[in-house]
């Protein structure tokens, strides 16, 4: 497990690379998604009859 | 060009884009895991160790953020040329995304560097240009947003985002300028210097990078397009 973490004594570059990539793709996904949903939404509102 | 007319066309855009968002995004998904699984999985570099595997997520990282700039200046050449609006959509589209990916491959660029170089930044060719992708992009997305008009802003833009274009082939030329970065080692005559166990998950988290790109790019296409509708709907509700 520590073995895990240290990656070879580089666990301190690797891990956070892969937490700022999880989490500025993961916001890209979830901003984009939620004014999606939201213009949908909106539009919908206004269009109904 | 008649089928790139037909599609520019926002409901078209907007039926065909619907059909296709589902696939789009399960092909992104699933390559996505399975380049992070595999180079994950992927044994430590007789040289450098376990840091090799941030190369699959710097180098798919860096390349999207070139390659949305590619698909924003041909945006923007197709908006000039031809007036069409949705060209604008799809250029403004492109910004935000862009500068997400410049931002990922600047930070794994840098956490790469600083066990591998002795340094989280040297002001050298590659690292320059690329900075100034990300500038580039900045200005872009400033750019639309200070003129109000939105078909002045979309010139003026379409006008940046066309003249930035010379800086892809700076990116791409800048590792033969004394430089700490290593030089292209997959799209070289002669083919790929690097082994098959590295490549493989590469090429997957490159495709996986470059399909949520274009994935995100068509929600945000759509979204641009809806509320230029709901502000048309409102303009007709208060007039």
């Amino acid at each position: 497990m520590s073995g895990l973490l240290e990656m070879g004594g580089y666990g301190a570059f690797i891990w956070p690379a892969y937490g700022v990539t999880a989490l500025l793709l993961g916001a890209a996904v979830v901003l984009t998604w939620r004014a999606y949903a939201r213009a949908r939404a909106r539009l919908a509102a206004l269009e109904k009859p | 060009m008649a089928s790139l007319f037909a599609l520019a066309n926002p409901k078209r855009f907007m039926d065909l884009s619907a059909a296709l968002l589902p696939w789009l995004a399960a092909a992104a998904a699933l390559c996505l895991a399975a380049g992070l699984i595999l180079g994950f999985l992927a044994p430590p570099d007789y040289q450098q160790g376990d840091t090799v595997k941030l190369m699959f997520l710097h180098v798919p990282a860096a390349w999207t953020a070139m390659m949305a700039y590619g698909v924003l200046a041909a945006a923007s050449f197709v908006g000039l040329v031809w007036r069409h609006p949705l060209a604008d959509v799809a250029a403004k589209s492109a910004a935000p995304l862009g500068a997400v990916f410049t931002v990922l491959g600047l930070v794994t660029g840098s956490l790469w560097g600083r066990p591998m170089w002795g340094a989280w930044w040297v002001w050298d060719a590659r690292l320059t240009s690329f900075l100034l992708l990300l500038f580039l992009y900045l200005g872009y997305i400033a750019l639309w947003n200070a003129i109000e008009d939105e078909l002045r802003a979309a010139r003026a833009a379409a006008i940046l985002g066309l003249v930035g274009a010379v800086l892809l082939p700076i990116i791409e030329y800048s590792v033969n300028w004394q430089t700490l970065h290593q030089g292209e080692s997959i799209f070289r005559a002669g083919g790929p210097t690097i082994a098959g166990v590295f490549l493989w998950p590469l090429g997957f988290s490159a495709l996986g990078y470059s399909l949520l790109f274009f994935t995100l790019w068509t929600v945000r296409i759509r979204t641009e397009i809806l509320e230029r509708r709901l502000r048309a709907v409102l303009l007709m509700g208060a007039a």
